[in-house]
């Protein structure tokens, strides 16, 4: 299963990693924090990642 | 690692929530990585501008030029020393409005390096005023009701200025912008990159284009290949950003004409 770590000093929860990942991995809270509740349907295309303006995503695995 | 090219202790970017700048800086970042260049055998200079602070997030040689200036500063350095690999980041403000005419003379004498010009349609750093790229009717911070000029085609000047790389991408779509920008740094010669990108804060909010997300899914629906774009009107292509390479040729670069001047020269000195 992929890890999808987000750096929540860096994420300014602007929800591009939330609203284009194919797999619809992510959540966001009340405030807008991507939350990556469904590891598991992760496909690894680390899209999230390289749509992230803030360098705040990372997926491994 | 993209990391040892990124001052992290510099992070979280100066830039605002969804600004596609941060996209653009890790796209050229990884593709520094992989080519495994150096921190010193490459340059990366800025003019000024919400883009122009790029080079504050780099571990690389880096020059913060002038407003509009990225490409003299780079054509100098590049002569200097032809061995550098140089990237010369521009905002649309900075790289065709003020610098407009930098930006056709480095193309005309096809200097040796990778221009990427991150175009968000309107001066980010100074409130959203227009800019020589913003479209007819877009409202910005200086066109209140409308904006009654036509944008830039930028990559239709560079390219009539002569450089023999020629490419749009956007910000949505990741993965052709990775390989643009991986073709730029192959083509030997004056490799210009256009990226469409969003500014929420100033653009976003004037067009009532909704958040970052929205903006993004807004580049995404009016973005159209290059192949698509050959059988469609002047008329439909209005409003459209067309992606993908317009100019692709070989043609020797300014240092390399230079340096063979020097050489018949020194050539001629030892007769
Ligand atoms: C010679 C000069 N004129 C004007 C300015 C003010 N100024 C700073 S940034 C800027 C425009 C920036 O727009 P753009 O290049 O599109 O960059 P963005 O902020 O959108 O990334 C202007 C007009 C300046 N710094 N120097
Ligand atoms: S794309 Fe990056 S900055 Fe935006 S919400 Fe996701 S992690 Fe945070
Ligand atoms: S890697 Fe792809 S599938 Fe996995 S969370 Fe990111 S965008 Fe979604
Ligand atoms: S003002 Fe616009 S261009 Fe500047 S950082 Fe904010 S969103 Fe980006
Ligand atoms: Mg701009």
């Amino acid at each position: 299963m992929k890890t999808i770590t987000i750096n929540e000093t860096w994420c300014k929860k602007c929800g591009i990693c939330a609203a284009f990942c194919p797999k619809k991995v992510f959540d966001r809270d009340e405030d807008g924090k991507p939350l990556a509740v469904r590891p598991e349907d992760c496909i690894g295309c680390r899209l999230c990642e390289m749509r992230c303006p803030d360098f705040a995503v990372t997926v491994e695995g | 690692m993209i990391k040892d090219y990124l001052f992290e202790e510099k992070l979280p970017l100066f830039w605002c929530a969804g600004c596609g700048n941060g996209i653009v800086l890790q796209a050229i970042l990884r593709n520094i990585d992989k080519r495994g260049f150096t921190r010193e055998n490459i340059v990366i200079t800025t003019g000024i501008g919400c883009w122009g602070k790029a080079d504050d997030y780099v571990t690389t040689n880096s020059f913060h030029g002038t407003h509009g200036r990225a490409l003299p500063f780079s054509t100098g350095i590049k002569l200097a020393n032809p061995s550098l690999n140089v990237f010369t980041l521009m905002g649309d403000g900075d790289g065709i409005t003020i610098g407009g005419n930098h930006l056709i003379h480095a193309a005309r004498r096809n200097v040796d390096l990778v221009a990427i010009m991150v175009n968000n349609l309107n001066y980010g750093m100074t409130g959203g005023q227009y800019s020589g790229t913003t479209p007819k009717h877009a409202i910005t911070k200086t066109s209140p009701y409308g904006h009654v000029e036509n944008g830039f085609d930028v990559c239709k000047v560079v390219q009539a200025a002569g450089a023999p790389f020629v490419a749009r991408g956007t910000v949505y779509d990741v993965v052709q912008l990775d390989r643009l920008i991986s073709k730029a740094i192959d083509h030997k010669g004056f490799s210009f990159v256009e990226v469409i990108s969003p500014c929420p804060t100033h653009f976003g909010r004037s067009n009532k284009l909704g958040d970052a997300p929205k903006m993004m899914q807004w580049i995404k629906d009016n973005t159209i290949s290059r192949e698509k774009a050959a059988g469609m009107t002047s008329d439909e292509l209005q409003g459209k950003f067309v992606t993908g390479i317009f100019e692709e040729r070989e043609q020797e670069d300014y240092s390399t004409a230079y340096q063979k001047v020097i050489d018949s020269l020194r050539g001629g000195e030892n007769e």
